[in-house]
Order: C-alpha cells, then sequence, then structure tokens
C-alpha cells in the first residue's frame, strides 16, 4: 500500500511539470500582455520596457519559466497585473470554489446515489422511468440555460434567493448555483447508481444475505450499496477535479468570485502568472483526487489490493 | 408492501438546503448606502496609474484636484485651486486653497501636488499615466524613452510657498490648466509615500468619501466624509461597489432589487430596459467616439487617391440605421471627430464632417472607383472580440459597405481574442487594413480629441497618420491664448482631418444607467461615471 502509493506520488512528479510546461507556452503564444494594460493608446515605451522587465516578460521564454518554476518552490507564485500576489488571488478564490464544489458533491453524494438507488430497486416502475426521463433532460440542457433559469425564476420572479452571490460566499448563498453546477453530474451520478444497482441486485451475495434473513435495509446499504459503489467514486472522484476547474460558467452567471472567475479575467488579460498558477494547483488538485479514488477502490471491495 | 426508508432523510434534507436559502435572500443593502456595480481595475489603484472607467470611479470619489469637470456640462472648473496665473501660456502659478485635508487629517499643501507629479512622472515608479506629466519642463530627465532618468524631479516643478507653486511647461499650451481635472493630477498625502502597500491597500485621499473596506477583485466600501470640506458634499452615507464578471448578473441583480445602480447596461437587454426599470434608464452623451482608422504604413493603403477611397467608405456606412438598430439609440451617428459634451463653444460642430458622413451609396461607389478601389479588391476591419460586443456592429458596418459597393465580400471582420492581443498588433504596425479605434476623452478639450489621434507619432495616432499642415495648425491652437481662436484652430485642424479623412467617424457614444426605486438623482457625467456623491438613498 504504502509503496503504491509513493509510486504514484513519484508518477505526479513528471505530470506536474509536463502540464506547467504546457500552460506557460500555450500563455505565452498569445503575445505580449504588456499593451492591453495602457487601454486605447500606445504605451509609452520606457514604462512597457520596465513593466516587461517587472514581470520577466524581457527574458526568452525557457528561461521564464525556470525562473517561475524556481519561485513556485519558494512559494512565490509571482504578482498579477494589478500588483496583487498570485498567492493572494488563491487565497481569495480557492476557499469560495472549494465550498462550492463541496456544495455540488454533496448534490450529486445525496441526491443522486438516492435516486440511483431508489430507481434500481425499482426498475421499470413509473418511479424509474420518470427519473430517467428527467436525467435525460437534465443532461441535454447546458448547464448556462439551467443557470440562467433558476436565477432568473429563483432570484427575479419569486424573489428566494439573490441573484447574485456576495464576495463572501458562505455556504447558504451557494446552494443554488452548487445544484446547478451538480445537475449534470448529479444526472450522470443516478445513472451509474442505477445501472450498478440493478445488475448486482441478482447478485449471488445478494441472494445469500437475503436467505440468511437480514434486514432488507442491512442488505442494500452493507452488500449491494457497497459494491456498487465503484463506477460512482470513479466518477465523483475525477468530477471533483472538473468541477473546480469548469465552474467557470456557473461562477459567471452567479457572480462567483472564484477559480474560474479568476482564470477568466487571467486569461483576458494573457496574465500568464495568474493562469498558470491556478492551472498548476487545479493539476495537483486533479492528480490527488485520483489517488484517493484508486485508494478507495480497496477500502469499497477488499479484493482489490495495491502493492 | 416495500418501504422506501431512503427517502426518509432525503427529504428533510432537501427541505432543510431550501430553507437555508431563502435565509439567504431579501435585501442586502444598507441604510442610505447605494450599491453600484463595478469592475476590477486591471492597474493597481493610484492617480497616476488608473487609466480605465473602473479605477477611475473610484478615484472620482476620493480624490480631488485642483479643477474638477462639471458633472453635467463638463466644464473645467477651480476645485483645490484658488487661482492658477500665467501670462506666457508656458509659466503658470498655482495657489491652492486653503482648509483642504486628507481624511487622515493631512493638510494638501503645495507640496502634496508637487511629490504626487513627481511620482507620477518618475519611470522608476512605472505609471501607466506618465506622459501625463510629458508637458512639463524636464520631463525627459526623469522619464528617458531608453536608459536611467538623470533626475528624480521635474525641473518645471518649484513650491514657492506653503499653498503656492509653480510649473513650467516645455512648450505653449494655452488651456493646460483645463487639464489638471484628470486623476493624474490629483495630490497625494505623505503616507502614499511613507507606506506604499498599505496605502494600495486601503487609499486615502482628499475627495468626499473614504475608503472603509477594499476586497480587491470583489468589493470596496466606500462611507461619506463628514470632515470633507469641499462644496460637493455626498448626499448620500456612502456607496458600495460591487465587481460583477457578467453585466447582466448585474442587471438580474438590479432587476431583483439587489443593487442600487448598473451603469452598463447590457446591449440584449436594451429593448426591454424602459418597461423593466419602469423609467428608471438614463442614456447621456458621453465624450466618446468610435471611429475607424487606417494604417497609413501599410503603402497599399497610403496612395495619392486615398483621400477619396477613404470618404467613399466613409459614405457607404449607413449609420443611421445601425445606431438605431443595434445600438437602439445608445450611440448617435457621428457628425465630426470630436463630442457633443465639448459644446459648440468647446469646438464640437454637428456640421463639420458635412456630406463625407452621409451615407449616400451612389457617391460611395463613385469616390471609391475615383480613389482607386479598395486595395486587393477586398478589406478587413479588425476589432477585438473579448468586450464590448464589436462583433455586431464591424459585421454591420461590412454588410452597408458590400451593400453599397454591390460586391459581397468587399468587407469582412476580422476578430482578434484578446484586448492585449489586438492593441499589439496595432502598436507593432501589423494592420493591413482599417481597424477599430475608440477614444474616451480624458478631459473635455478639443485639443484632446485631435492631437493625441493624429499629431504625427502621438501617442494614440494608431494609424501613424501624418499631415504637416494639422501638426502646424495645432501647434498654433496650443500657443494661442485667446479661448475662442484657439478653439478656431483645432477646429481648422479638424478639416484637415475631414479632407484628408484620417479616420472615418462612426458614431458617439452615450452612457446608459439603470437604477433601483430606492435611489433617485442618478447622473452621468460626461466620461460616463455615475455621479455618485449626488445621488440620494430613500
Amino acid at each position: 500500500m504504502g509503496r503504491y502509493v509513493i509510486r504514484r506520488l513519484l508518477q505526479m512528479i513528471p505530470v506536474f511539470f509536463g502540464a506547467t510546461l504546457l500552460i506557460f507556452l500555450m500563455v505565452n503564444v498569445m503575445g505580449d500582455p504588456i499593451q492591453g494594460l495602457c487601454g486605447q493608446r500606445q504605451c509609452d515605451p520606457a514604462t512597457a520596457a520596465r513593466l516587461r522587465q517587472e514581470f520577466g516578460l524581457d527574458k526568452p521564454v525557457w528561461q521564464q519559466y525556470l525562473t517561475y518554476m524556481g519561485n513556485v518552490f519558494t512559494g512565490d507564485f509571482g504578482t498579477a497585473f494589478n500588483g496583487q500576489p498570485v498567492t493572494e488571488l488563491m487565497a481569495d478564490a480557492f476557499p469560495v470554489t472549494l465550498r462550492l464544489t463541496l456544495v455540488a458533491i454533496f448534490f450529486e453524494i445525496v441526491i443522486g446515489i438516492t435516486l440511483g438507488v431508489l430507481t434500481g430497486l425499482r426498475r421499470g416502475r413509473p418511479v424509474d422511468t420518470s427519473v430517467l426521463l428527467l436525467t435525460l433532460v437534465v443532461i441535454s440542457v447546458p448547464t448556462f440555460v439551467t443557470g440562467l433559469l433558476l436565477q432568473f425564476l429563483l432570484g427575479v420572479e419569486w424573489g428566494i434567493i439573490k441573484p447574485a452571490v456576495s464576495p463572501a460566499a458562505t455556504l447558504d448563498e451557494l446552494i443554488v448555483p452548487g445544484l446547478v453546477l451538480a445537475s449534470v453530474s448529479l444526472a450522470y451520478v443516478t445513472r451509474l447508481t442505477r445501472t450498478a444497482i440493478a445488475e448486482n441486485a441478482r447478485a449471488d451475495y445478494v441472494r445469500t444475505a437475503r436467505a440468511k434473513g437480514l434486514p432488507r435495509r442491512r442488505i442494500v446499504t452493507r452488500h449491494l450499496l457497497r459494491n456498487s459503489l465503484i463506477p460512482v467514486v470513479t466518477f465523483i472522484g475525477a468530477d471533483i477535479g472538473a468541477l473546480m476547474g469548469g465552474a467557470i460558467v456557473t461562477e459567471r452567471i452567479f457572480n462567483i468570485h472564484g477559480v474560474g472567475y479568476q482564470l477568466y479575467q487571467g486569461i483576458v488579460r494573457q496574465n500568464t502568472q495568474t493562469v498558470v498558477g491556478f492551472v498548476t494547483i487545479l493539476v495537483l488538485i486533479f492528480l490527488i483526487a485520483n489517488l484517493l479514488v484508486d485508494l478507495l477502490y480497496a477500502v469499497l471491495d477488499p479484493r482489490i489490493r495495491y502493492a | 408492501m416495500r418501504r422506501t426508508p431512503y427517502l426518509r432523510w432525503a427529504a428533510p434534507l432537501l427541505a432543510l438546503a431550501l430553507a437555508a436559502t431563502g435565509c439567504g435572500g431579501g435585501a442586502g443593502t444598507t441604510q442610505g448606502v447605494v450599491s453600484a456595480s463595478w469592475g476590477d481595475p486591471p492597474n493597481p489603484l493610484e492617480p497616476a496609474n488608473t487609466n480605465d472607467v473602473q479605477g477611475g470611479k473610484v478615484l472620482d470619489m476620493i480624490f480631488r484636484g485642483l479643477k474638477r469637470y462639471d458633472p453635467r456640462t463638463g466644464a473645467a472648473q477651480d476645485m483645490l485651486a484658488e487661482r492658477i496665473e500665467t501670462t506666457d501660456s508656458t509659466t503658470f502659478a498655482i495657489t491652492v486653497k486653503d482648509g483642504w485635508t486628507f481624511s487622515n487629517g493631512e493638510k494638501v499643501t503645495a507640496r502634496s501636488f508637487v511629490d504626487a507629479w513627481n511620482y507620477g512622472a518618475d519611470v522608476r515608479n512605472n505609471q501607466r499615466n506618465a506622459y501625463f506629466f510629458g508637458y512639463i519642463q524636464g520631463y525627459a530627465d526623469v522619464h528617458p524613452d531608453t536608459g536611467e532618468p538623470k533626475a528624480t524631479t521635474l525641473s518645471g516643478l518649484k513650491i514657492t510657498g506653503e499653498r503656492t507653486f509653480s510649473v513650467t511647461l516645455s512648450q505653449k499650451f494655452s488651456t493646460w490648466p483645463d487639464t489638471l481635472g484628470y486623476a493624474a493630477f490629483a495630490p497625494l498625502p505623505r503616507a502614499f509615500f511613507d507606506d506604499h502597500a498599505a496605502w494600495l491597500e486601503k487609499p486615502v485621499g482628499n475627495g468626499p468619501y473614504t475608503v472603509h473596506s477594499y476586497a480587491r477583485g470583489s468589493a470596496m466600501s466606500l462611507r461619506t466624509r463628514d470632515d470633507y470640506p469641499g462644496p460637493d458634499k455626498a448626499r448620500n452615507s456612502g456607496v458600495d461597489l460591487i465587481v460583477y464578471t457578467d453585466n447582466n448578473t448585474a442587471y438580474t441583480s438590479l432587476l431583483s432589487g439587489n443593487l442600487d445602480l448598473v451603469d452598463d447596461v447590457p446591449a440584449a437587454q436594451l429593448k426591454n430596459v424602459r418597461k423593466d426599470l419602469d423609467g428608471r434608464y438614463i442614456n447621456t452623451p458621453a465624450g466618446i467616439i468610435q471611429t475607424l482608422a487606417f494604417p497609413y504604413y501599410d503603402p497599399a493603403w497610403n496612395t495619392p487617391g486615398g483621400a477619396k477611397l477613404r470618404t467613399g467608405i466613409s459614405r457607404a456606412i449607413d449609420r443611421e440605421q445601425i445606431t438605431r438598430t443595434i445600438f437602439r439609440s445608445t450611440r448617435t451617428p457621428a457628425k465630426d471627430w470630436t463630442s457633443p459634451v465639448l459644446g459648440t463653444d468647446g469646438g464640437f460642430s454637428p456640421t463639420l464632417c458635412g456630406d463625407a458622413c452621409v451615407y449616400d451609396p451612389a457617391a460611395a461607389r463613385r469616390l471609391v472607383d475615383e480613389g482607386g478601389g479598395i486595395p486587393g479588391g477586398r478589406m478587413t476591419i479588425s476589432y477585438n472580440a473579448d468586450t464590448g460586443s464589436h462583433k455586431e456592429w464591424v459585421d454591420a458596418v461590412c454588410n452597408s459597405v458590400n451593400n453599397a459597393l454591390g460586391r459581397d465580400s468587399a468587407c469582412v471582420g476580422n476578430p482578434v481574442g484578446t484586448f492585449a492581443d489586438f492593441r499589439n498588433q496595432i502598436t507593432q504596425s501589423r494592420m493591413d487594413g482599417p481597424f477599430r479605434a475608440g477614444w474616451q476623452m480624458d478631459y473635455p478639450l478639443i485639443q484632446n480629441f485631435l492631437q493625441p489621434l493624429y499629431y504625427t507619432n502621438a501617442s494614440s495616432n494608431d494609424g501613424k497618420w501624418s499631415d504637416p499642415g494639422f501638426d502646424r495648425l495645432v501647434d498654433r491652437a496650443n500657443a494661442e491664448s485667446d479661448q475662442p481662436t484657439a478653439v478656431r484652430l483645432f477646429q481648422q485642424a479638424e478639416e484637415v482631418v475631414r479632407d484628408q479623412m484620417a479616420a472615418i467617424p462612426l458614431w458617439y457614444q452615450n452612457g446608459s444607467a439603470g437604477y433601483s426605486a430606492r435611489v433617485g438623482n442618478v447622473a452621468l457625467n460626461p466620461f460616463s461615471v455615475p455621479v455618485y456623491n449626488e445621488i440620494t438613498v430613500g
């Protein structure tokens, strides 16, 4: 087990360098960002040169990358064009997005798995058909449509929520955005759970458990669900990374100042340091989430062992 | 019968979730405080470093300079200036009014100005607006184009008393005092120099508001200063600026009553805005003109018949129809190269462009043919696609040109991904056809609409247009001490721009804003910034 974890962690190193290098090059291809800072007029050459020097843009790309990586290992992620350290932007943005992701994952787990178990146990019944139909609708409607619709209905027409989340972004404000963010994945979780439950419900061990006279509740939670959750856990684990980086649309609709907002602004302003910094952290989160998922397999299914 | 125990705990959870959301609703506004939409300023919030509208909003609330532009007429009026005297349009003796203080109690003196201007001009401080001090003598020593500066202070600035200082310019510039309303010329307290980082966290100024709290990138709370010595004390108890990434969200917040003021109504909402807001919508002229500039560094666009060609293209654009249908009359067809906010005394002329700006397909075809035709038979109009919904109008302009010339492919739009990249291509002279050029005035003077844009090698002369006749007239106008004569000379220079059709004027842009029923007396100044201190609440 320990060896396995160490091997996986070592594998992260090349992935980490490769990903950051790629992002660094991609943002660089977009060109010189300094002119964008001077509005509708030419930067005076002296100031432009000094700004380039300040942000290290006067050096060749490989040197910029090496300096940047060197700084990253000392905890310095550089400075955004408005003079704010990128670490400060991260300290503002990541907690917000983390809260949003947790709300979304919470909905995925609670609603998704509940509906999945419910429908899986009652295949072909009206409940099953209507939930299946509903998930189909949710999957086929783009997130921004769901988001704008809920925002308009709940925020403007009925006045239940504020259409925009305040800068503090407290948990209660994030419930509707979290639901919107979770919606598509939630539908997938429902379908995955349903299929797995339906399949395993006929498995030998379930029949044995039933023959032993175990209470139904115990059969479902301890035996059936535990074995059916493996594909679902894989999906949710991979989704954590996707939700954190992919919340740009939802964050924009509800004016949440999280990772998506900072990334968007970084890209529009061609701020290499912001974009690379945020993406680096996202890559790390993705890698770690994947590792945790793999470790969870062993917990859920004792037959799986890592050496 | 089968039981479904799972729903039992799921249902209350959902109910709890919804109840919690309910708590999030309701009023989010503080007594007497205006909540207004904002955008994250791209540059650090310092007077000489802020060149965008969003940062400008804050500076307009927390600073007062020697002059201030009247929010209604745009005329430059004395604010902190008691007297600005000159005999030769080169040396100005300035007296600062007594009794002004910064919000931290420090007195505003001549030194507050001189230190601030020296800081702004010094190349080592990386100030984006440094060139505003370029008219002051000694600028080249503190801000050389290359190499290290030879001095740390401008030799043209001299403190002559506690409240008096003199400014020597490197050239005659009679209307120079009227430029002093620009934010870059604001005074700065010692705190700015002593602890710069702390000042940036929470700026201190001498205006009617103080910064109460500032969460960079998301919100700023400003509160009214009780000890404000100026005549324009705020009529509300404060302003909360909230950053919105998307102006649609801001508009939705306004509709739901969670926001009081939106100064950027999304284009898609313009057709419903009057009904939605029950008339609480303003649409007033701002000092912004949109033009099409040409790459004069490209030989294909710099031909002897070029003026006719460009005039022909200008006459192929149906400005009336485009402003009516695409902009819903939030822009008005341009009739000269300035802006209506200047007023006719200030140099605006509704007749200067004349026929050259009137849509006439037949004349357009004839002029384009006489001018040698569009280079290569096809032109692109470049624009940045990331902000400002430029695609719609560029496509409309191209359509109009294609229809007028009777050729489907005479003109196509050429989107450039980001504003920074667009500006890069322009400053590196890589354009091969007309491109979008917008100009928002820095100060309401006709000089500001002409010199930075069309003078040889001027900072915003993106097309690198050059005409010795124009330059001579501008020089003469700047040296002229009689205001009406100076304006007339500038207009003569503008006529050169017209005869050469240096850039095609498209339309004047209005500022628009929507507000809630909670607030009143909302107006936009000629810079399309809300006049926050005059807004009333309740």
